[in-house]
């Protein structure tokens, strides 16, 4: 198909390489080098969009990242369609399959549009004041139609079938934008030797020279410019350069995000390529040359296609050889519009008209333009348009002196551009926390103090013009040389030729003969916010920008007022008649331009979302048919099942086994701090609520380890190994925790004492032997060791040898069974597990998950932290009063527990519950009452915390936490259930063996 | 107040909207008021509304010292819910919950209440274990919430992934089917309309430099950037600042400030009904109105008032939101922002009267106060008119942190949600 709007020759694009793209189902063609933008203008076609609100026919707006109107949904197939793509970034591959969006049935047809026949009903923030009665319609009629109106693209529909990648980095030197600022601050910041990164979000080095072809810098042309700059860095070892990568975020000390896109451009990218790649940059100084933002008019039906920034026809005109329309009429306020009438004159667009707003244009281009015979028409606005699904004409109205349209005549066009100003893109400046400006000759905020280490070159800090712009780039790229200690003396500077413009001063609604309060003149066209509704927020007494920007979503787009935000600013203070900077300014968000969230998830996906730790032991485990379950990171034996048994059935069998005859259980996950040092016992003495002084070497102890507000935080058995070495365990999931927390106290409260902490927990592997015959299994594979009942009584700790490796061997309990807890090398756990099991088969043994050991222990009575407790239990609660050394001085969380309230005798205390029917197995969590009866919001006594069936003890046993509690031993209470009350007594805790004779066996 | 409706609606819009009335007067502050309230957010002017409504206070001022609505109340990610697991703050938050339902129509402002759900998801026996708990907890207060399985979680949110590839696999929810969203800036608008056109003075711009107290110690009066005011009654209801103003009285509160950070994506057609939220990979998400993903990340772990947070928690927000929908991978994060939450050790609020006479103070929401805003207003009304708490906020005391009686919430909910 041909393409009837490319010009014959010129541009960047390649020729000699076709491309063929769909949109909307029909077919086009471009060329290498295309933009999606691009290519479908020299089609002619700049239907591209419908608004959001008013499902108004939008054409392509501008040749960047600004672009409110077209966007469209791009899909190689359905596991990577991407929506609200903007077209004049979307770089065009072959075989491209683009839609358009927010449409239905078709883009030229769409019937949303009858919002804008009622536009007049639909004013700013109309939902605010009904759709209220009657009251149940808002769930199930105005909300799902006003849901199913919103959005623009669909999302997608199946899972992204791309990868993406994450990269951290630093260097001296990060260099923002490729433009001609940024080129040349990036050749003097590299002369002497400083690392320098410089990125660009397109895929060409250059930025706004791509689009030039008249001006020339060193003698040469701009393109030729560029090509040789970027060899020249490129030729520097001390350079990376970064192409398709946006800087999107400023983060505190000079860190910032980037984005690179890596395959979205290539037609068939090799599947093991990653999509994007996220850069977290730590740089010692910034330079951001992000250039500037052309703003449009505002002025009357100023939405319709074929209505463009004068730039991006320019830009499409020189970079893509593309021209915009056959008969151009240009709106403009500023010096700058005229480049792109002459380019497009030049390239055979018939140029009818150029209204110009200001009275007398008189610079260089007003000049040139005169000289090449184009009709100025100064101190003329526009007042309207005509045209719907393409724009066909436009009424330009004469300003008498006294600021009223007088004669009007209508031009037929099918292009009309418009060059508002210029607006620097202080974006990242004011991410960085920097002060904005409010420079009055330009009429634009541009950056004022700093507050990283950053500075702004070019046009992004108001220098424009190209000869200055690169001046500015070479002075600051000198200046961060040096800051970094790598200065390469002055860069050769070059000579610059091209027309100079004045900048532009004009902001808000241009002047009209029309009904300020009916006719639509756009600032936000994404969002369709207008003048007028601008205008009635200020009326309904909104005055902050930030009210009007969430009263009228102006500046909300996905644009994030780009497009918008200064010309709302501009109307916003001629409506109230104050100054723009007292309007205030709303806050520039990252990121810069929409980054994908799969850039950011990178490869945490699937079973790489966290680390998965995993014991010496779990292979084995495996290997005989665990199920795992997950407790932090760590992957847990839950239960060993065999031949087809459930849960229920394998922990049945392991708990017997257990207390007949020894079980084997992997407490490798346990957490293990090693406490070293002269002061190591007083650290201790402070951190838990135990005395540790006396504590002998050999011997070990339960401790509990409060918060500062007095309540449990965790526990564990602690052996003292040596005078001044502990070895301290704590819970699976609180080892991280606990660890912080002693750092914590031992380095900003008491930096004095002379004591060190080191994680084991990776370190030992830890198997639990259990069981009446845990002896007989161990004896002939502990070596150097007396394991019997007189030389290693319940709660030692031994060193030695087991099966020829070194062991702490401690024999601790938490089943109440015989038991010792074998640490070796983590190395040789599984080594030593094995040799266990096989001793162990003669006696029975069997292994057992964490499911058996929580039976197991609740039997018992023994609490766990987490699930006993949950931050408001005190050691008292959950009955280990015994465990607060009370004649000590002082402990974290001492004081707390000297509160009233911790002395109620009607505080939760940890008892036992049994049901009358001993199958019957409470659900934890489940409340417990006095009073079934009584209705909601019932009085809560407390809630079950604990409960299982005991098949050793052949009834339902559970633990609870009850307001005073061990004054209710003995009663009936009640637990509520959705179909029915379960009655249950309340009796001690500790169901098997009360009198604890089988620990010390 | 000019009243809003449909039909109002459509008669102005014949007129060309030229008779529309600002939403509340920008009045200049008077010399005096018989009640203060510091603090220009939800609940702030919610406070002023129902002390002019219930209480018959009319003579009273909002004090701003900003923009209203442009603190926590315009920064959140608009999660309404109650199943909490205390009895007392499952009743503190169910009165806001009740207050909610028929808020629209209370102020003539639509502020969007949307009863879509919220689901809580569990990822390991413990989660399993706790949402249980607040099922059964809820169930006999009286509060909606709901045990979900995996295939009914699937059913309630269709674009969730239930399968087994995930780190941690989604073992079932908890839902309450009366939570959802509201639009956060209209429930700071309605009050404000709605108190002004009782009476109450909304002063924007409008900066408490010091609390005034007399010799008997009594409060009495403000000192602003726009003058002194002299009153018996000050409200403060200023979120993260509040320990700022609270020293000007010579009260040092128990409150510690964090960034907190949200964001949403481009605006798509529908594709996510409900609200999620995962204590355990870190993670809420609901979708606007507008079609917007809002995304809420955690806190960041240092104190700071710093309004923007760290990247990296965004970071690990965004991949845990990929794990759960795995289809939005490719959206795209349109603006992220951050707010300052304020934290109290019990993660729960202090909304009383304090030792000082005249004061009293609503704070320490943490990351939660956006859901109570109507409930926070109405109880700090209620302090205030009667100078003793409603029974709902009696436990919710500053004293409670030397007496022990805590409400400690973050048990139940580690993260920020």
């Amino acid at each position: 198909m041909s393409a009837p709007f490319r010009l014959a020759q010129g541009g960047r694009i390649d020729r000699a390489r076709p491309l063929g793209f769909t949109f909307d189902g029909k077919s086009y063609s471009g060329f290498a080098g295309d933009t999606l933008a691009s290519a479908l203008l020299s089609h002619g076609v700049h239907l591209t969009g419908r608004s959001f609100k008013y499902h108004r026919p939008r054409g392509i707006l501008s040749a960047g990242a600004d672009e409110p109107n077209a966007l469209v949904g791009v899909g190689r197939d359905q596991t990577r369609y991407t929506p609200n793509l903007r077209a004049p970034q979307v770089e065009l591959y072959d075989g491209l399959v683009a839609e358009s969006q927010n449409r239905w049935p078709s883009l030229s047809f769409d019937i949303g549009a009858v919002n804008d026949l009622f536009g007049r009903f639909l004013p700013a923030g109309f939902y605010y004041k009904t759709f209220m009665w009657p009251r149940k319609a808002w769930d199930h009629v105005y909300e799902p139609k006003i849901r199913a109106m919103a959005g623009l693209g669909r999302a997608p529909t199946a899972a992204d079938a791309d990868r993406y990648t994450q990269r951290y980095a630093h260097c001296d030197v990060l260099v923002v934008g490729a433009g001609p600022a940024g080129l040349a601050a990036a050749l003097a910041a590299s002369a002497g030797g400083a690392s320098v990164m410089l990125c660009d979000d397109q895929a060409e080095f250059g930025g706004s020279l791509l689009s030039e072809t008249t001006a020339t810098i060193d003698g040469k042309p701009a393109a030729q410019w560029i090509a040789d700059t970027v060899a020249t860095l490129r030729g520097r070892a001390n350079v990376m350069l970064l192409g398709r990568t946006q800087a999107f975020g400023y983060y505190p000390h000079n860190s910032i995000g980037l984005v690179e896109r890596l395959t979205d451009h290539l037609a068939t990218p090799h599947p093991d390529m990653p999509r994007e790649r996220l850069w977290t940059l730590r740089a010692r100084e910034v330079v951001i040359c992000a250039g500037a933002l052309e703003r449009p008019m505002v002025f009357p039906e100023n939405d319709r296609p074929g209505i463009m920034l004068a730039g991006a026809a320019r830009t499409y005109a020189n970079r893509y050889g593309v021209k915009a329309g056959s008969r151009a009429v240009l709106f403009t306020a500023q010096d700058e519009g005229y480049r792109a009438a002459l380019d497009l004159a030049r390239a055979g667009v018939h140029v009818a008209a150029i209204a110009d707003l200001r009275p007398n244009p008189d610079g260089e281009l007003p000049a040139a333009a005169r000289a090449a015979g184009l009709n100025i028409m100064a101190g003329t606005t526009v007042t309207g348009t005509r045209g719907r699904l393409r724009v066909s004409g436009a009424t330009l109205g004469r300003l008498g002196l006294d600021g009223q349209v007088g004669q009007s005549q209508t031009i037929a066009c099918d292009l009309l551009l418009m060059s508002g100003g210029m607006t620097p893109s202080v974006h990242l400046f004011s991410q960085s926390k920097g002060k904005l400006r409010f420079d009055e000759t330009i009429k634009a905020y541009v950056p004022g103090q700093s507050a990283e280490r950053e500075r702004s070159a070019g046009a992004c800090r108001g220098i424009f013009g190209l000869a200055a712009a690169i001046e500015d780039g070479f002075a600051r790229g000198e200046e961060v040389a040096q800051a970094v200690g790598r200065a390469g003396g002055a860069v050769t500077r070059v000579a610059v030729t091209t027309l100079a413009a004045a900048p532009g001063v004009h902001l808000g609604a241009a002047p009209h003969d029309r009904d300020a309060a009916t006719v639509k003149a756009f600032v936000d066209y994404q969002n369709d916010v207008t003048a007028k509704d601008l205008a009635l927020a200020t009326r309904e007494g909104f005055r902050s920008i930030e009210h009007i920007k969430r009263y009228t979503t102006t500046g909300m787009a996905t644009d994030q007022g780009k497009m918008s935000n200064m010309n709302a600013l501009g109307i916003v203070a001629d409506a109230l008649r104050r100054d723009i900077p007292e309007i205030g300014l709303t806050t520039f968000r990252p990121p810069y331009t929409p980054v994908t969230f799969g850039a950011f998830a990178g490869t945490s996906r699937g079973q790489l979302f966290d680390p998965v730790r995993q014991t010496a032991i779990h292979g084995w485990a495996a290997d005989h048919g665990a199920a795992f379950e997950d407790v932090g990171l760590w992957k847990r034996a839950h239960y060993f099942p065999q031949g087809g048994e459930d849960m229920h059935a394998a922990v049945a069998r392991e708990c017997k086994a257990v207390r007949a005859a020894v079980g084997i259980f992997d407490a490798s996950t346990l957490g293990k701090i090693e406490i070293v040092g002269p002061d190591a016992a007083e650290f201790m003495n402070r951190m838990y609520t135990n005395a540790w002084t006396k504590l002998e070497s050999g011997r070990c102890r339960y401790g509990v380890m409060l918060r500062e507000d007095g309540f449990v935080m965790d526990d564990g058995v602690v052996g003292r190994m040596a005078h001044d070495r502990f070895h301290v365990t704590t819970t699976t999931g609180g080892a991280p925790r606990v660890l912080a927390h002693m750092e914590d106290y031992l380095q900003t409260e008491w930096p004095d004492l002379d004591v060190w902490l080191t994680s084991t927990t990776e370190q030992w592997a830890v198997i639990a032997v259990q069981g009446p015959n845990a002896r007989k299994v161990l004896e002939p594979l502990v070596e150097d060791i007396d394991i019997s009942a007189a030389a290693m009584p319940h709660m030692s700790v031994r060193q030695g040898r087991i099966c020829g490796v070194p062991t702490r061997l401690f024999r601790v309990s938490f089943t109440g069974e015989l038991g010792f807890e074998v640490n070796v090398p983590a190395d040789y756990g599984r080594a030593v597990w094995e040799a266990i099991y096989q001793a162990g088969l003669a006696h029975g043994i069997t292994p057992y998950g964490t499911e058996t050991m929580h039976v197991l222990r609740a039997e018992k009575g023994y609490i766990i932290v987490g699930q006993e407790t949950d931050g408001t239990a005190v050691p008292d609660d959950v009955g280990l009063g015994w465990a607060v050394g009370k004649a000590k001085k002082d402990f974290v969380g001492k004081r707390s527990l000297a509160r009233a309230e911790f002395s109620k005798p009607d505080r939760k205390q940890m008892v036992g519950l049994r049901t009358r029917d001993p199958h019957d197995v409470l659900e934890e969590g489940a409340q417990i009452v006095a009073n079934p009866n009584q209705p909601v919001p019932m009085t809560v006594l407390g809630q079950v915390t604990s409960s299982y069936f005991s098949a050793v003890l052949d009834h339902s046993i559970a633990i609870a936490m009850v307001r005073g509690g061990r004054a209710r031993i003995g009663e009936t209470l009640y637990v509520p259930m959705p179909d029915r009350v379960i009655a249950v007594t309340v009796v001690d805790p500790v169901f098997f063996d009360r009198e604890g004779v089988r620990l010390d066996a | 107040m000019q009243r809003f409706s449909g039909l109002d609606l459509f008669l102005r819009a014949l007129g060309r909207h030229q008779t529309w009335k600002p939403q509340w007067r920008e009045p200049e502050p008077k010399a005096a008021y018989d009640a203060v309230i510091v603090g220009g957010g939800g609940h702030g002017l919610g406070a002023a509304y129902y002390l002019a409504k219930e209480f018959g206070l009319r003579n009273i001022a909002v004090l701003e010292k900003g923009w209203i609505g442009g603190g926590n109340t315009g920064r959140n990610t608009t999660i309404i819910r109650s199943n909490y697991l205390f009895d007392e703050s499952a009743a503190l938050y169910d009165h806001a919950v009740k207050l909610w339902e028929g808020l629209s129509q209370e102020l003539n402002y639509n502020v969007m209440f949307s009863q879509r759900g919220v689901l809580m998801l569990a990822h390991n026996i413990h989660d399993i274990q706790s949402f249980k708990r607040h099922v059964h907890a809820n169930r006999v207060n009286g509060v909606d919430n709901e045990w979900l399985t995996p295939e009914q979680v699937k059913e309630f949110c269709p674009a969730l992934n239930v399968g087994p590839n995930m780190r941690y696999p989604i073992l079932g929810g908890a839902l309450q089917r009366r939570g959802g969203t509201a639009r956060h800036d209209a429930v700071a608008w309605g009050y404000a309309r709605a108190a002004d056109a009782l009476g109450v003075d909304i002063i924007q711009n409008c900066e408490v430099t010091a609390i005034n107290r007399d010799a008997q110690g009594r409060v009495s009066g403000v000192e602003t950037t726009r003058g002194p005011i002299r009153t018996t009654k000050v409200g403060v209801s200023a979120a993260g600042h509040t320990s700022v103003l609270m020293q000007m009285a010579g009260l040092r509160m128990p409150l510690e400030s964090y960034p907190l950070q949200a964001l949403v994506s481009e605006p798509v057609k529908p594709a996510f009904n409900c609200v999620v939220m995962s204590n355990t990979i870190h993670a809420y998400i609901s979708q606007s109105d507008k079609g917007e993903m809002v995304i809420g990340a955690g806190t960041d772990a240092y104190t700071s008032y710093s309004q923007r947070g760290a990247l990296h928690i965004a970071t690990h927000t965004l991949d845990a939101i990929c794990e759960l929908v795995p289809m939005f991978r490719r959206l795209r994060m349109l603006r992220k922002w951050g707010g300052i939450v304020d934290v109290t050790p019990d993660r729960s609020p202090i909304l009383a009267k304090l030792p000082v006479p005249g004061l009293y103070v609503n704070c320490g929401w943490g990351t939660g106060g956006f859901k109570a805003t109507p409930g926070a207003g109405h109880l700090l009304a209620w302090t205030m008119a009667k100078d003793e708490p409603h029974p709902i906020n009696a436990p919710f005391t500053l004293e409670r942190f030397r007496d022990g009686r805590l409400i400690d919430e973050a048990a139940a909910a580690a993260v920020a949600h």
